[in-house]
């Protein structure tokens, strides 16, 4: 049987691993490649690297970190951050990215979305929705880290990007990130419900239990955490094994 | 000399396939290549894929590796093929409705959408994470665990005429094939590169691997 995927989450600026609380008040984590190799040890199903670098100057770290990743982790890596176009993409691939994840750039042209993945495939075109509740049952799409409000609806807008050719969504619930309550599951659902492809939900996790509710309740393929991890308050493997005991399908 | 060469025909992403070989064959040569001669001369070659079945066939054939594949395995080299390189082997591919290959019989079909696991959740297409692997006794099996997980995604599958080529399967949620082998070719649906312990070991025999 399929498993359900765990992925840690390493925010990356500067060359260091960072975590925010509603994408803000960053706290350094540590050295990329150290922790990478140290979530695959665990058992790790899968890493993605957000670039969250302002600056355009630094954008060359992120390929050096990938690089000296791909080297010596053999686990499915997603990079994303800053992709806004077809070259961003490949350069990405070519660094030793298995999967591209494009947010912002999708929202502000979406033929993106649609050129990368017929270029390079869907399976490594990941699309980012940051979504905040509006209204009960009702998200909206933001974009640039958070910042910007879209209009868009946040399941319309998955669908969108399904037809368009993204192979998997990455959901984040901007209203939960960073506050250790668990997964918005009623966004989750509503996503997840409404796809075919595969959809991992991210944003809140504070405990195992908050990643067993997001496949159990929310539906979701695969569960991002990223603090729960980088400080130390549990391992992957002891993630999976909770998981495994409430009869989610895990790779052990 | 060129003791591994891994085809690159355009499509996707080929880096990580070296670096898998590297990794358990660190002495040796292995190039990522798309020049049919380098190719030929190679001792063992793999043949990877991403992509869409007929931008796949279409650039394989613009640059004539058709013709360099089926001499490679004639000449009875050690060939691997990963995922997109393991369904372009076979007859037709219902992805765009393209011909292939045909080293294999066989069609490759697309998995049905709408189907449900057994707690009532959707199953997405693609087929996408890790799965377990019911493989057979071939070499390239030595040391695998019976149902190890290897990681997949793709959203075809083939389906070969001769169940006697079959030397794994995996279920999504009916079982469909994930490896087939002939004499010395061995292709597999799974991305061994991507599979951690279970995915070097299998890239580890396919190096140490004399089929004849």
């Amino acid at each position: 049987m399929l498993a359900k995927r765990i992925i840690p989450c390493l925010d990356v600026t500067a060359g260091r691993v960072v975590k925010g609380v509603s994408f803000v008040e960053l706290r350094d984590a540590g050295d990329p490649v150290e922790i990478a190799k140290r979530y695959d040890d665990q058992g790790a199903d899968e890493l993605t690297f957000l670039d969250i670098t302002a600056s355009s100057d630094d954008r060359g770290i992120i390929f050096r970190i990938i690089e000296q990743v791909a080297e010596q982790v053999f686990i499915p890596l997603t990079v994303g951050g800053g992709v806004r176009e077809v070259g961003d993409v490949r350069n990405l691939l070519n660094a030793g990215a298995d999967k591209v994840s494009i947010n912002t750039s999708a929202v502000t042209n979406p033929q993106l979305v649609a050129d990368a993945s017929a270029r390079y495939g869907s399976q490594c075109i990941v699309v980012a929705i940051d979504a905040k509740q509006v209204a009960a049952g009702k998200w909206e799409v933001f974009t640039h880290g958070g910042r910007k409000a879209t209009g868009l609806d946040a399941v319309e807008w998955a669908k969108k990007m399904q037809t368009l050719g993204a192979g998997e969504i990455l959901l984040t619930s901007m209203d939960q990130d960073g506050q250790k309550k668990g997964f918005d599951l009623a966004l989750t659902r509503a996503v997840t419900d409404a796809l075919e492809i595969p959809v991992i939900a991210s944003g809140g996790v504070g405990n195992l239990q908050h990643l067993a509710d997001g496949v159990k309740i929310g539906g979701a393929d695969a569960v991002l955490a990223a603090s729960i991890f980088h400080f130390g308050e549990y391992t992957v493997q002891q993630a999976k094994q909770y998981m495994a005991k409430q009869g989610i399908e895990v790779r052990l | 000399m060129v003791d591994i060469a891994v085809v690159d025909y355009g499509m996707g992403n080929l880096r990580s396939v070296q670096q898998a070989v590297r990794k358990v064959a660190p002495g040796a040569n292995v190039i990522v290549t798309g020049e049919p001669d380098v190719i030929a001369s190679a001792a063992r070659v793999v043949f990877p894929g991403q992509g869409a079945a007929p931008d796949c066939m279409r650039e394989i054939r613009a640059r004539h590796l058709d013709r360099v594949i089926a001499g490679v395995v004639g000449e009875g080299k050690p060939f691997l093929g990963i995922c997109m390189g393991l369904q372009v082997l076979f007859e037709h591919s219902d992805e765009g409705d393209t011909a292939c290959l045909g080293m294999f019989q066989g069609p490759v079909k697309r998995f049905a959408s709408g189907l449900h696991d057994a707690q009532g959740n959707k199953l997405k297409v693609p087929h996408m994470g890790w799965n377990q692997v019911h493989h057979g006794d071939h070499p390239l099996w030595a040391g695998i665990p019976q149902d190890a997980r290897f990681y997949f995604v793709h959203s075809y599958h083939v389906q070969p005429s001769d169940a006697g080529l079959v030397q794994a399967t995996s279920d999504y949620p009916q079982p469909f094939v994930c490896a087939v082998a002939r004499d010395n070719l061995f292709a597999v649906q799974f991305h061994p590169e991507k599979s951690a312990a279970a995915g070097l070991q299998l890239l580890q025999n396919f190096v140490n691997w004399n089929p004849l």
